[in-house]
């Protein structure tokens, strides 16, 4: 039967085993240790500290973590440190600690048993040159992002008017809610004077996000005021929208819009007169001074930029004192609100209008922005809407 | 006010904390980014410096509306308090500075007793451990088993100090120097060393008496860095006779 004797292991363990007095001084060490160290036991034993034998940085995170742990704790396992071997070598080690006490508790010595952990550090810093190395790539693609994403807010922000001008005896509002930071989305709006206390407004969406889309955007957007202009007829404006676009979606990139477009008469007892025309856009939705809500028919027509010649219709409205317009892209409608897919749709939409109504269109678009908040990750697509009311 | 140094939390006082408690009122606080401290309240920044820290104190201070205290800090925190009560001294009756050291970089004729490879020796020596540093401290088993309350406040504390965190306050901690503010103390100030400390030896301790006026230097024949744990009887005697002192 194989005989081995506790003295024996002790010293020629396959660790280093080492006990101090409380104050570090090592009073009895193994041979293992001192031939990892290179010493002589009488250079050592009652010589020197444990933290004499550690590295100057090891010997900082001795006193700061290690000793204290042991103190509180009674023990300490597995801290990496390293040793200063005699010849000035390093050796990567692992050191776990227990103190022992006497039979009245207190504490007596420190015991110390040292791994030799030089393929073990080698690994472990291999692990953290590749944390590091992943860590800084994080950064660098977070830093991107965040050029990106100021990039696209700006570009964003270009397309969209800063402050919507206020018409006499109105109260206008928009708001409008990316579905996400790092595209520029195609949705766009506007109100503007036209002389005489009639003024033009349009909201729309050009298909599809990204650069090229935010190109058709400005290009539609612009359009739009230049043939206001021209010829403020709402269907003829659309129709000119058409014949610009439609030229774009002949080259490589097919976008086309859905667009609702409207003039507002001057300003008379009864309210505004409201002219308008849409090209396969989502109906307007109308809250009345009375309280109800209802959709006006603006959509019917066809898409914008798809096909030449194209014909709208326009239809004409009185939108009354407290009546309030409002205008939408379907990022609104089609935002997501359960994991199966299911849509928000015009039915609760017009729900959700009957329920604030009557209400002017700085309180109707804070609602409103209230529920696209709500809607969270569910906003597939970027949506804006404008409201509109004559004041009473 | 007692203050804790880099490394461990205010669980450092836990031996000297009911000699002074019997007539004296203790807080106790983690510093940010140490122990049970709020990580929402991390700033790199902020925490970058000693300044962050002793603006913390001086918030303490104001938060509690406190009266001048007799601030104790250990090792590093030591500076934060000689900053804090240079920025507002009437929030002080005294200070007392355990294991204190000014700047632990040698610089021309002085002996802060590392050079700057010894503290990036030191910051490696943190990465290494923060690799398994929750694994490493989480099973720790207490010599307590009758207060088992000790374990989890030491295992949820040590496993919350964040790499990160701890690695700013190390730099923080080390490559400060804070020489030039000692003379600028203005209130009754104790120096307690021990005899052996690898981290701010007497040389360290005998400078900062050098330069803080009228400042007291006492040495505790006590091994380490942490006196409050090795030799918490006597550091407490000295705390109170100082206490005393300054009432």
């Amino acid at each position: 039967m194989l005989e081995d004797s506790a003295d024996d292991l002790y010293e020629n363990a396959p660790c280093g085993n080492l006990s101090t007095l409380l104050d570090g001084t090592i009073a009895r060490i193994n041979r293992t240790l001192l031939g990892w160290l290179g010493y002589g036991r009488d250079e050592v034993v009652g010589r020197l500290r444990f933290s004499d034998l550690l590295t100057v940085g090891g010997k900082i995170y001795y006193e700061t973590h290690y000793a204290p742990l042991l103190s509180l704790q009674g023990e300490v396992g597995g801290v990496a440190l390293d040793l200063r071997a005699k010849d000035g070598r390093k050796l990567p080690v692992l050191v776990t600690s227990a103190v022992k006490t006497g039979d009245d508790g207190r504490p007596l010595l420190i015991r110390t048993t040292v791994y030799d952990a030089r393929d073990r550090r080698a690994y472990e810093e291999e692990l953290l040159r590749a944390r590091r190395a992943a860590e800084a790539a994080e950064r660098a693609a977070h830093e991107d992002r965040q050029r990106l994403q100021k990039l696209v807010e700006g570009l964003q922000r270009s397309l969209l008017p800063q402050q919507l001008p206020v018409p006499p005896a109105m109260d206008v509002a928009a708001h409008y809610q990316a579905a996400s930071a790092d595209e520029v989305g195609g949705d766009f709006y506007d109100l503007f004077p036209l002389g005489g206390d009639r003024w033009g407004f349009f909201l729309g969406d050009v298909c599809g996000k990204g650069v090229e889309a935010a190109a058709v955007t400005a290009l539609a957007r612009y359009t739009l005021r230049a043939a206001t202009v021209y010829d403020p007829d709402p269907a003829q404006v659309l129709s000119n929208l058409n014949t610009v676009l439609y030229q774009e979606y002949l080259s490589d990139d097919h976008r086309f819009c859905t667009v609702v477009f409207g003039i507002l008469g001057p300003a008379t007892t009864e309210g505004r007169c409201l002219t308008v025309t849409g090209g396969g856009h989502p109906p307007a939705l109308l809250l009345t001074a009375a309280g109800t809500a209802e959709y006006v028919p603006t959509s019917g027509g066809p898409l914008v930029g798809m096909l030449p010649g194209l014909q709208f219709t326009t239809h004409t409205y009185l939108l009354r004192p407290a009546d309030t317009l409002i205008v939408y892209t379907d990022g609104l409608t089609d935002a997501r609100i359960d994991d199966a897919n299911g849509r928000y749709s015009h039915e609760a939409l017009l729900e959700f209008a009957a329920s604030i109504a009557p209400a002017s269109a700085t309180a109707a678009v804070a609602s409103l922005a209230g529920l696209l908040a709500g809607f969270g990750a569910g906003l597939d697509d970027d949506a804006a809407v404008m409201a509109l009311t004559v004041t009473p | 006010m007692l203050a804790h140094g880099f490394g461990c939390d205010q669980n450092m006082w836990r031996r000297i904390v009911p000699s002074l408690a019997v007539d004296h009122r203790v807080v106790l606080f983690d510093h940010v980014g140490s122990g049970r401290s709020d990580p929402a309240a991390w700033d790199a920044d902020r925490y970058a410096s000693l300044s962050g820290y002793a603006e913390d104190v001086l918030e303490i201070c104001r938060e509690l509306a406190l009266p001048p205290v007799t601030f104790v800090g250990h090792s590093v925190a030591s500076m934060i308090g000689v900053l804090a009560a240079n920025r507002e001294p009437d929030r002080f009756a005294a200070l007392a500075l355990i294991t204190p050291s000014p700047c632990y970089i040698d610089d021309g004729t002085y002996r802060g007793g590392f050079s700057r490879a010894d503290i990036d020796e030191l910051l490696e020596s943190l990465d290494s451990n923060y690799l398994g540093w929750s694994a490493t401290m989480a099973p720790v088993i207490m010599g307590n088993p009758d207060r088992p309350e000790l374990g989890e406040d030491l295992t949820n504390s040590f496993c919350r100090t964040d790499p990160a965190m701890a690695s700013v306050f190390a730099r923080a901690t080390f490559l400060s120097d804070n020489r030039a503010d000692l003379a600028a103390v203005s209130v009754p100030t104790l120096i307690l060393q021990c005899s052996h400390d690898a981290i701010a030896p007497p040389e360290v301790g005998s400078y900062v008496r050098q330069h803080i006026r009228g400042s007291r230097l006492v040495t505790l024949a006590a091994t380490g860095h942490c006196p409050q744990l090795s030799a918490p009887e006597a550091t407490a005697a000295a705390l109170r006779e100082f206490l005393e002192e300054v009432r």
